[in-house]
């Protein structure tokens, strides 16, 4: 499997105090451990088993994920800014890999 | 007693009814044994009252692979009052819990959107827990097409 590569979307600048919108998607087959190969054998689980978001550090969303996510996790959720900072995103694999990304906004 | 050729009839065709439909009868009735055992592990005992959370699914989903979902809980989202988190549970999944989500004040909205797997047609569950400790849930019946699940 291609590495995750995460793709985000947040405003590039906001008014203080205005509820933002954002929507994270990941690349991942988030493989379910229900589905079996040709020999009948079972797939071992591997998704993305926990989601988080902060801003400057103080946690704003999180989310733990079980296998009933679809693949290619997409999460969509609001925000509220009273600063200009940096949002950080971090996807925790089942095999103990942390896929992060950073993003950063204006406030006017 | 004599039982006569349609009685006969009648009666296998009962029984095979029963054999058909028994174990899956059965099976349906142990994962919403499973959902409701994790909701209350979530709310702790409590039984959840109705309103404040709003879960919007679609009525039929043609793929059970990606069923888009979306919640929201309305409340202040202040310190002294906001919503914890909020648990979404799939009574015919394999499985039955889906994603938790976890909200701070720093959210501005109890909102969500993700997409998830549904095996078969179901209710979909959203449970809220609130900060003051009180616990809100919604229920949506989502037909499914084809399922999601194993293959």
């Amino acid at each position: 499997m291609a590495t995750p590569k995460p793709r985000v979307k947040v405003p590039k600048s906001a008014a203080a105090g205005e509820v933002i919108t954002i929507k994270t998607l990941i690349n991942h087959s988030m493989e379910s451990g229900q589905r079996k190969d040709k020999e009948g054998k079972v797939i071992p689980r591997q998704i993305i088993n926990k989601f988080t978001c902060a801003f400057n550090g103080t946690p704003v969303f999180a989310c733990d994920i079980d296998p009933a996510i679809s693949a290619n996790p997409y999460f969509e959720f609001s925000a509220k800014v009273t600063e200009s900072g940096t949002f950080q995103f971090a996807w925790v694999d089942d095999n103990g890999d942390t896929y992060t990304h950073e993003q950063s906004i204006e406030v006017k | 007693m004599q039982v006569t050729r349609r009685q006969a009839l009648g009666l296998s065709a009962g029984a095979m009814a029963v054999a058909a439909f028994g174990p899956g009868l059965q099976a349906a009735r142990a994962d919403e044994a499973a959902a409701e055992k994790s909701l209350m592990e979530f709310t702790g005992g409590k039984t959840p009252q109705t309103g404040k959370i709003t879960l919007n699914a679609p009525e039929i989903a043609e793929n059970g692979n990606t069923v888009p979902i979306s919640v929201s809980v309305d409340s202040e989202m202040t310190e002294a009052s906001y919503v914890e988190s909020v648990t979404l549970l799939a009574d015919g999944n394999p499985n039955p819990a889906v994603a938790t989500f976890h909200f701070t004040p720093m959210s501005g909205e109890a909102s969500a959107t993700t997409r998830m797997r549904l095996a078969k047609t179901q209710n979909v569950v959203a449970v809220a827990k609130l900060s003051d400790g009180s616990v809100f849930m919604d229920k949506k019946l989502v037909k499914v097409t084809i399922g999601g699940c194993g293959g």
